[in-house]
Parts: C-alpha cells; structure tokens; sequence
C-alpha cells in the first residue's frame, strides 16, 4: 500500500502525545511531514511500513485517546502524524476517529460535561439540571457541553462526567449532579467532590449471604492483600490444581450462563474456544456496559477489581489463552484506574505474567478504552474495535469461537459472567447449581434505577420474582411500569410483579431479562417521551453499516416524535408504520443493536397501551 | 491483485469468480432445497449463486460480482429453517441439508421495507432495476412522510475525472472495498461518522484532489447506484443529452501498456462518453488504471 499523507503538521504537544504512546520516531520518514532536518544516513536503509507496523493497527484507538487526552480534540496535523507512526492510511484513520463519540475532529475547548439525559436520569429531572448547565457554561465558558446516553451512575442519577484534556487528563464525576456540582465539576475538575465509594451502590453491602457482591465494601479496592484476605486467588489455585479441562467441565456443570444479554451457556464458549486448533486464543472481557440502565460491571470493577484480574486469568487459562483483552467503556474513569492499579499489583506480585503463581502458565491483561460507542459491546464489533477499526459488528459466521480477535478464537464474556467462576470454583459446582433454579443457576445482579427509594446492585438468586427485587429497592408509591432488560428489553405492567427474575421466566412472560436491567417507572413519568428517548438512542448509536437499522431507526425516532401528540385513532398510522418497521428491523439486520432497536417500543404499545 | 479475505477483518472469503483460473480440483456438490425443489451446487457457494443457477431473481445492491460480500444493503434477505433471523442469500454459503425460501410473506415484507427505506432516503433514480424493484414489491417509499430525513447533498465536483453524488448513496461499501484492501490498495476513501450521518469520505472530509486518490475509477466500476460517475456522464446527464439507448459497447484491449487490460468503450454519437472494463477479464476483474479509464481523448477525432 502506497500511502498518502497530507502535509499538515502536528503540534509539539500532538507529537509528544503520540510519542509517550509509540515512543520517539525510529527514523525521519516517521517524523511529522516536512521535518526532515535531523535525517541520517541510516534513514537511507530505512523501509516504512511492513509487516511490523501494520501489526500495530490496534495501537490506533489508544493513539486516538492519547491526542484527544492531551489536547480534548483530534486535528489534521494529529491524526497525520499518528497515521504516519502507525503505517495506517489517514482515511481509516478519519473513518475510525469520526466513528466514537468522545473523539471530535473539530477544534473544541479543553472541557467536555458529558450530562446525562437518558432514562434514569431523565425520571430524575435531567432535562432541568442540563438546561440550568448550559445557562450558566455558556458560550465562552470553555466547557463544550454534550448531551450524553446513560453513564453507567443511574443508582445516583442525574449524573454528568467532566473531562478536561490535559497532562495528565483530568476526570470529575458529579451524581447526583446539580447544576452548581457539574459545573464545578467542569470548571475545576481538581476540586470537585470526590465520588462516593463504590459500595454505596450496593444496599445490601456487608450482607453475608452475599455471592458475587461479598467483597464490595469489605475489601479495599487497591489493596491486593485485602483481596487475598477475603478468599482471593483460591479460585485460580484450585483451577491449576484441577487443570483446563476440569475447569471448563466445572463451568458447565454449574450451568453458568453468559449475563451479557444473550444469554450463552459459558461452559461451551470455553470448551468451543479451547478446542480450536488455531492459534493463539484470546480471552477478552467485555467491559463496554452501554446499555441504559447497567451499571453492576462498573460497580464491580470499582469495588472488587481483583476479581475481575482473577477470572480472566481461570478464562485464559481454561480456553489455552495467554493475552486477556479488558474492553473497557471510555466513560468509567475511576474503574479504569483502580483496573491499572489491579494489573499492576497483580503483575508485580507474580500473579500476571510469565509464570502466574509459579505454575508456568503466562497470562497477561491490556486494558483497551472504548470511545463513546454502545454498538462496540457487540461482541464482533467490540473485536474490530480493539483492532482500529470501525466498530461495526462482523457479520457472523463465523463465530468469535472459531474466528474472533486477530481473527483467531476467543471467548468473550462480560465482567458479571466471568466473575461468577470464583464461586463456581471455590464452592463446587454442584454447590453452586444449587443456587437459583434449575435452568438459570447461580446468583444474579440487578440494577435497580429510575423510581425507587434506594436504586443500586442487587444480588439475588435466580427465581426471586420482580415484586420481591421492587420490594427490597422501596418501590414508588405509584409503580407505572417496569423497564425489563434495558433499552433492548421490554416493559411490563405493574401488575406483573409476580414474574420470576429467571431466563424461562422472563421468556415465559414474553420478556426479557436482558443485561439486569430494573428501571421502575411511576405515574409522573411521561411515558411517550421515555419512549421517543429510546428511539433517539438507538438512532444515535446505530453504527450505520445496514439499511434497516441505519434507516429505520430514524424513521421510528420520527414516528415517535409525531406520536408525542397523538393517541387514539389518529395514533393508529403511525402505529402500523412502527410495527412494519419493526419487523423488518428485527428480520434483517445484521446485528443485534438492530434486532432489538424496537422491543421496547412495541411491548409499552403492546403492554402498556401507550398511545391509546 | 487478489480479492482474498483479510482474515483479520472475519469476513466471509471471497468467492467465485465466473472466470478463476480453472485448475482448483473439483469441489464436492452439496444438496439442499430452494423453494422445496432439490439443488446441488458445488461447495462453497452462497445461497444466492444456487438461487441464480436456479433461474431466481433475488434483488441485490451491495452484492458485487468481483467483491466479498459486504451483506449490508439487506434486499437480498431469505428465510432459512431454523433460522432466528433472516439470512443474506448473497453472503451466507450454501450447506447441505439446508432448507431456503426466497419467497415468503416474511422475505418479502423485509425487501419491500428495506426498499421503502432506501429510497425515502436517497436518491435511486439511477440505480438500475431499483424502479422495477419498489413496484415488484408495492414499496411506497413516500409513505414516511415530507418530513422523513433524507441526504440532500449536494454532489461534490472537485475534479475533472468523476463526480460523487452521495445524494445517491446508498453505504455499500463497495467503493470502499475496491479502493481498499480488495483491488487498488489505496485506501483513499473510507466511512466516516456514524449511524444515518455515515457518509463516504476522504481523510479530513477534503476534496478528493487532496487526497490518495489516484483517479483509476475502480470505486465508479462497482457503485451500483451512480453515486460515483464519470464528469462526462454527470454533465451529459445534467444536459439532458446522456441516452443509454443510443449508446454503443466496444470492448478492446486498452493500447497504453503491455498488461493488456480489456476496455469497454461506451459510445454515444461518436464520443466516448465512459469507459468500463469487462468483471469476467481474468487478469483485471474489472479493474483499471487511470490511463484506460479516463485518458481516452487522443482516440476522439477533434476537429
Ligand atoms: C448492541 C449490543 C451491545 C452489547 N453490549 C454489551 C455490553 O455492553 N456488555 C456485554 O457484556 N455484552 C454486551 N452485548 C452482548 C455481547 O455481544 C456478548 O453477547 C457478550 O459480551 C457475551 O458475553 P457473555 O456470554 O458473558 O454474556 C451487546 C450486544 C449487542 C448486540
Ligand atoms: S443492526 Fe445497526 S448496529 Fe448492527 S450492524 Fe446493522 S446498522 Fe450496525
Ligand atoms: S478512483 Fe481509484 S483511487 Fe480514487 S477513490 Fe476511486 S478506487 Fe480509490
Ligand atoms: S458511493 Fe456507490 S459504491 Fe460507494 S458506498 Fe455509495 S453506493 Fe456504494
Ligand atoms: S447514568 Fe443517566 S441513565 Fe444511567
Ligand atoms: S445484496 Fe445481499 S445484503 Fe446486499
């Protein structure tokens, strides 16, 4: 490939952004355009490109991060530059870097207030607190103010993130945000409030009986003899007591399925993963958590990060895997520190590594940041995310199984999968199939928001019904309805309660149960703006690669927008136009963003009688 | 060249090409049913090739004939058995046992959605056969109503050689793919943006005049819409005067180098209006330079 690079320069502080990256250009021709003046002979012998440096592709995204970082946008001259060291040509590069909400390629301040308008935070007056944000960080504030899809913070909803570009980048939370708390928050980030800790997010912290959720609030999330002192690392050495094969035998045995959303037996991910004749094999975590309403991998990787280092060194270990991929939501500051600081004491400790524990097993773990994009916790996208690509799923077969990362196998699971094998191992699985019921094994975390007294995780086993959850969350006084599985799910009425929260309950009931999603609306709620907002988000978050979803969606957000006004017979049209759509949408798109884009919408007509 | 999979990129491999070079052993024929009737084409197919060899129409738009299937315009949608959705005839391969109906209330209502879609948003006055599509399934495109979001943009002419019309657009990706990794390896051209704002586009949204682009029209070969045309058709058709009824198709063998590329001169009233290059050419699958493709005016008699 023959490339082409324009002659914009970067600045000295683009440059020094990509340089702590990649490290100091080996040679002239690596240098930003028109420098030639310290090129030596060597460069003569010097050839650019090749197979080494296109092997760092993948290095695209974090160097996207690095400028956007340090500068809060990404110029021509920047991205140039970056292009050049990476040997990509400069129109993928522009195809990727337009792709990600949080990168912009148009100049814009050092601040960017990311306030969250979407549902939990909309149930708890978003839409004022953002209004009153941009009345006070007006123009010439200095703050670029972006109206954002869910945070991951709904249990302290309405929520706003402040990030401010820098050297080091400067991150501030304010949740529940006020307009005076998010604006300092964006003016100066370094004297914000500091976030609550991460077990205040959990109600039932301390409990005894709790499983997955026993650590969060017990143990310091930095400190790694904590962890140990709590049971830690006995899962792992009792894997390498058993082997790969028990292992995976193990997991299966205890039934565990996948809690991303589709809902996977793990077991034969593993066991189809590890029999790959192809090499190497990878594990990634899918730690993207976008959809609205999630919050209980942020809560986790917060409180109890050495869990999560834990069970993606057993994952690599059962499937024959030696590098672990934790793909991290670009929003998730604090969790993606206390990751670093967990890799890093593992690592130090020997529990990452060559030798992990001293079995001869080498297994290490990179965190990758996502930029801003729902549609990259798609298992398929979140691959060609990590690889710098364009987050557009891959059109399956093949399986991530048999061709994933690399286009080699790997199994990917989400952050609450893959933390339920501690348990699976240290109880037994029989232990552990105990728990719940007979098709949906195991305990299981909820995330309870929108109106209820006390919002968070809940860990309950599976087979408790939704009233009993509602029940221990303090339920409104007026319950509307119940938002099931998030945006991808489905409403169900509020006299539904008795529904049991299991996979063939839920199912059973002509719902979902989704990532964990909890959402209780009361009668304040206006439900046709709720339900135009879902619309709006599926709209923004389609990556755009097929024509049902890249088409229908906006003409399902235009439907809604027309039926904010309309009910009875004159919603009728619009209605049949929605269902039309929607069929089509759930039949034809590639991926499952599209195919599910009208769930929610269909069960609030369907169920609630929305629009009658 | 090759058209071979990137692996990294998991796509289904290439396929097919009507003319490869006929010394791969035989491949095992493989049955199944299109429609209850009994087929058997030879592994590795896709549902769609079996479909064709079975005389079916199934309309396709992003499907090319020299490109991996790209599976993202979605006209070419069949029910398989056992299927939760429904599947892409022009990319997914045929397997034994397999149960296919191309024709169902089910495809049917999803080809004449994804039409309706497609031309509420852009413009398909020049896509072939897209007129006869919309009425084969009763698409009615303007039932989404004045308001609905459409392109509207307006067509960008940045150079002498050849026009992009994204108003046409419909994001197949071809373009991007025989600029890509798939033929030219120039990588000038690529999908930037998200969702209905992805657009096609140079690095920085630049004119094309700054960017890798090396004019051999590759991208115009495979653009099934127009979106992408050569300045002497835009204009004629601006004009008024572009009229495919009173062309003529020459294929030569273009005289610039010794590869011996094949041309096809179209001809309309004596001037070559474009030149194409025939897909089943074994040594260029369609592809040329910028030479044979646009540098045909020291053959035209000017007075
Ligand atoms: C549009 C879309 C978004 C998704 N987002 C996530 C996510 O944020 N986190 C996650 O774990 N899985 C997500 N998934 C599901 C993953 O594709 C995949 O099924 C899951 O990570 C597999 O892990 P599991 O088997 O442990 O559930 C998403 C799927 C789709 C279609
Ligand atoms: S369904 Fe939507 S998100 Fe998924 S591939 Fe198609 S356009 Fe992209
Ligand atoms: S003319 Fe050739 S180089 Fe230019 S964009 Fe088209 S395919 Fe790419
Ligand atoms: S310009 Fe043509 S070839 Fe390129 S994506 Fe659009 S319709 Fe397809
Ligand atoms: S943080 Fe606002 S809805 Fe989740
Ligand atoms: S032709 Fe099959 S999806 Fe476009």
């Amino acid at each position: 490939m023959d490339l082409h690079f324009g002659d914009s320069k970067p600045t000295d502080e683009e440059r020094a952004a990509v340089d702590a990256l990649l490290g100091p250009p080996e040679s002239a021709w690596e240098a930003p355009a028109g420098e030639w003046v310290d090129r030596s002979a060597d460069d003569l012998r010097w050839a650019r490109g090749g197979r080494p440096a296109r092997d760092r592709r993948d290095l695209l995204l974090p160097g996207l991060h690095a400028i956007n970082d340090r500068v809060g946008w990404i110029s021509d001259g920047a991205l140039d530059y970056l292009c050049r060291r990476l040997t990509v040509p400069p129109a993928e590069a522009y195809g990727v870097a337009t792709f990600y909400a949080m990168f912009s390629v148009r100049p814009r301040p050092a601040t960017v207030l990311h306030v969250c308008t979407d549902l939990a935070c909309a149930a708890h007056g978003a839409a004022e607190v953002c209004a009153g944000i941009e009345q006070r960080l007006g123009a010439g504030s200095g703050v670029h103010i972006e109206r954002s899809p869910c945070l991951g913070l709904c249990e302290r909803a309405p929520a706003a993130l402040a990030v401010r570009a820098g050297d080091p980048v400067r991150t501030a939370v304010a949740a529940p945000a006020t307009v005076e708390s998010a604006v300092l928050a964006a003016t100066s980030p370094d004297s914000a409030d500091e976030e609550p800790p991460a077990s205040l997010a959990v109600p039932q912290a301390g409990d005894p009986s709790l499983v997955l959720l026993s650590r969060v609030g017990v143990v310091d999330p930095a400190s790694l003899d904590d962890y140990r002192a709590e049971g830690g690392y006995t899962a792992l050495r009792r894997a390498f007591d058993i082997g790969p094969a028990q292992v995976i035998r193990e997991v299966t045995d205890a039934g565990l399925v996948g809690r991303g959303g589709a809902a996977f037996p793990t077991g034969r991910k593993w066991q189809a993963t590890a029999s790959q004749p192809d090499h190497p094999h990878y594990v990634v975590c899918n730690a993207d958590e976008s959809e609205p309403g999630t919050f209980k991998d942020r809560v986790i990787m917060e409180g109890d990060p050495y869990s999560l280092i834990e069970s993606m060194t057993i994952a690599g270990y059962a499937v024959g895997a030696h590098h672990g991929y934790l793909y991290l939501r670009g929003e998730y500051p604090r969790a993606l520190a206390r990751l670093e600081h967990a890799i890093a004491q593992a690592r130090s400790r020997g529990l990452l590594g060559d030798d992990v524990m001293g079995q001869g097993y080498a297994f290490d773990i990179e965190i990758r940041r996502g930029a801003g994009a729902y549609i990259c916790g798609e298992e398929t996208a979140l691959f060609n995310s990590i690889e710098g690509f364009r987050g557009e799923p891959r059109s399956k077969p093949p399986f991530p199984v048999e061709k994933g990362l690399f286009g080699k196998p790997t199994a990917e699971n989400n952050v609450e999968t893959l933390v339920n094998v501690l348990p699976i191992l240290t109880m037994g699985a029989q232990a552990y199939a105990a728990i719940g019921t007979q098709k949906s094994t195991g305990p299981k975390l909820f995330c309870v928001s929108g109106s209820v007294a006390r919002p968070g995780i809940y860990e309950l086993p599976f087979g408790a019904t939704l009233g009993e959850l509602l029940e221990l969350a303090g339920p409104p006084e007026k319950l509307r309805a119940v938002l099931l599985g998030g945006a991808a799910g489905g409403f169900v009425r509020a006299d539904e309660l008795d529904i049991p929260l299991t996979f063939e309950g839920t199912r059973e009931a002509g719902t979902t149960l989704g990532s964990g999603v909890v959402l209780a609306l009361d009668d304040t709620v206006p439900l046709p703006r709720i339900l135009l907002r879902i619309a709006e988000f599926f709209r923004d978050e389609s990556c755009g690669q097929c024509v049902p979803c890249r088409v229908g969606t906006v003409r399902q957000e235009e439907a809604l927008t027309r039926l904010l006004e309309r009910a009875g017979a004159e919603a009728e049209d619009d209605i049949a136009l929605l269902r039309e759509v929607g069929r089509a949408m759930r039949d034809a798109s590639i991926c499952g963003l599209g195919q599910t884009a009208w769930n929610a919408v269909e069960s609030a007509i369907d169920r609630l009688g929305a629009y009658a | 060249m090759t058209t071979a999979e990137s692996p990294v990129r998991g796509g289904a491999p290439a396929a097919r090409h009507s003319t490869a070079v006929p010394l791969a052993p035989p491949r095992r024929l493989l049955e199944f049913t299109i429609d209850d009737e009994p087929v058997r084409v030879p592994e590795g197919s896709t549902i769609l090739d079996a479909c064709r060899a079975q005389g079916k129409d199934i309309p396709t738009l992003c499907q090319g004939d020299t490109l991996t299937p790209k599976n993202a315009c979605r006209v070419c949608m069949v029910e398989v058995e056992g299927s939760r959705t429904l599947v892409p005839a022009c990319s997914r391969r045929a397997e034994a046992g397999m149960t296919v109906h191309t024709d169902t209330e089910r495809a049917r209502h999803s080809r004449k959605i994804v039409l309706e879609l497609l031309a509420s948003s852009v413009d398909l006055s020049t896509t072939p056969r897209a007129a006869e599509w919309l009425k084969e399934y009763d698409a009615k495109p303007d039932r989404f109503g004045p308001q609905a979001a459409r392109l509207n943009e307006e067509p960008k002419v940045d150079n002498d050689l050849y026009v992009r019309d994204y108003d046409k657009c419909i994001l197949c990706y071809k373009c991007v793919d025989a600029c890509g990794d798939q033929w030219q390896n120039t990588f000038a051209i690529s999908v930037a943006g998200r969702g209905f704002d992805a657009r096609i586009a140079v690095e920085h949204d630049a004119p094309l005049t700054d960017s890798a682009c090396v004019y051999c029209g590759n991208c115009i070969e495979v653009c099934p819409t127009g979106a992408l045309s050569f300045k002497s058709e835009f204009d004629m058709r601006a004009a008024g005067t572009w009229d495919e009824s009173k062309q003529s198709e020459t294929t030569t063998v273009c005289a610039y180098c010794g590869v011996g590329c094949n041309l096809t001169l179209h001809v309309q009233d004596n001037e070559i209006v474009k030149v194409t290059s025939p897909h089943d050419n074994p040594v260029t699958h369609g592809n040329l330079c910028i030479k044979g493709r646009f540098g045909y005016q020291h053959v035209q008699n000017r007075e």
